[in-house]
């Protein structure tokens, strides 16, 4: 039944198109987006999925809520902690190179986050409508924290407020509140309004977005060999365990099996949006090699391909079923 | 027609330091820019400008002071740990009291 899920997975357009644009950069094809379309991808998936969630919350208790939501912000408070003193004590990372990453392992990818719909939507597996808010209350804490850490460390300089700036107007934040916010005042009625662009035509976007991913990530490979193999195994192990620590405590916080699996995969994943942004700003002295290519090219394939199956497993498994 | 001395003060720095950098050019004296978008490679070639990581290329015209204080600036807080090039060219303007 695993490798059932993980056949689906693999052979899903999303996930094709996303070895598509890694076989194009492989071979060299002169394929290439504008800057402008990528922007424009990320602008409408990342509406799109805040207006769904949003629709579906106005149907939903709230109070529902407030459980999942302590545990995301308690795993976005501990994962760069322990990501920091790992990094630090066994990777022999420098202070800004340890808390670069642990910003990034803390923080969520919107991407990973999406295609985990997608598989549960492809699944009919169903999940709580407030899941875009979760990707939001996890996105800020743990860049917080782990700049902190640096700076405690002494190994930190830049800013609050332009940090701050940076990951609270940040536009995944804005445009997954925002849609939210737009989802939940307009409710089921309003979306239907808007469900020609921003529902039927969702995955395809997605798969043109993946393709972009796909070329991205592929040009990041030859870094690997530079990042060395500890930060391979970091990249790697580390999502496994968080996956597995975020589909115990959704299923503790009282999350369904889609809710739960979704809440695995953004303790997983790891961010390359909004944490590089930030961490660039606060965090100078730390090198975007290791930070990028850990969070690109070795945790986001992963996830991608064998990752969101494997926590769907598990939260199937922690729900007995 | 009449010319004046001032200096052309231009930086190409990371996209994302952009509204920082243009603040602090403001409060160092500057009372204007040329803005663009701009690609390629440098010393470091550092390899994070594939992702969301832009260059922009800012213009000034300033004082010969003010171009000093600039540079004295950019190589304190952004030499060091960001791709950056920054360089002062000698140019001709009219209407001097646009820009000084």
């Amino acid at each position: 039944m695993t490798l059932e899920l993980l056949r689906a997975n693999l052979l899903s357009p999303i996930v094709l198109a996303f070895g598509l644009g890694i076989v194009a950069t492989l071979i060299r094809s002169d394929l290439k987006f504008p800057d402008e379309l990528y922007t424009a991808l990320t602008i409408y998936l990342l509406l799109a999925i805040g207006l769904k969630g949003g629709a579906e919350l106005a149907e939903t208790p709230f109070a529902a809520f407030w459980a999942p939501a302590l545990a995301t912000l308690a795993l976005g408070v501990a994962i760069p902690l322990w990501s920091y003193a790992l990094l630090r004590r066994l990777g022999r990372f420098s202070i800004a190179d340890s808390a670069a990453l642990a910003a990034h392992y803390g923080s969520v990818s919107a991407v990973t986050f999406i295609a985990s719909l997608s598989f549960l939507d492809a699944l009919r597996a169903p999940y709580e409508g407030f899941m875009p808010t979760l990707v939001a209350v996890l996105e800020v804490p743990a860049i917080v924290v782990a700049l902190l850490l640096a700076r405690v460390r002494g190994g930190g300089g830049g800013s609050w407020r332009e940090v701050l700036h940076e990951v609270l107007a940040g536009r995944s934040v804005l445009l997954l509140l925002g849609g939210l916010t737009i989802g939940f005042l307009s409710g089921t009625s309003g979306l239907a309004k808007v469900a020609p662009l921003f529902v039927d035509l969702f995955q395809g976007a997605l798969l043109l977005f993946l393709l972009e991913m796909g070329m991205v990530t592929a040009r990041r490979f030859r870094d690997l060999a530079r990042v060395g193999p500890f930060l391979l195994g970091f990249g790697i192990v580390m999502p496994v365990l968080h996956g597995a620590l975020g589909t115990w405590l959704g299923g503790l916080a009282g999350l369904s099996l889609g809710g739960s699996t979704v809440l695995g995969v953004l303790a997983a994943s790891a961010s390359y949006i909004a944490a590089p942004a930030a961490v660039r700003i606060a965090l100078p002295e730390a090198n975007p090699s290791y930070y990028l290519t850990a969070a690109l090219a070795i945790t986001f394939p992963f996830n991608l391909t064998l990752g969101i199956p494997l926590y769907y497993a598990l939260a199937r498994w922690t729900h007995g079923g | 027609m009449h010319t004046v001395a001032l200096k052309e003060v231009t930086v190409i720095a990371e996209a994302l330091l952009e509204d920082k950098l243009l603040r602090e050019l403001r409060e160092l004296g500057a009372r204007g820019f040329t803005i663009a978008d701009v690609r390629g490679e440098g010393s470091r070639r550092l390899r994070d400008d594939e992702w969301e990581g832009r260059r922009v290329r800012v213009e000034t015209l300033v004082g010969a002071e003010v171009a000093d204080r600039i540079l004295q600036h950019l190589a304190e807080h952004y030499f060091p740990h960001y791709s950056m090039v920054a360089y002062v060219a000698d140019v001709q303007v009219v209407r001097r009291e646009k820009y000084v």
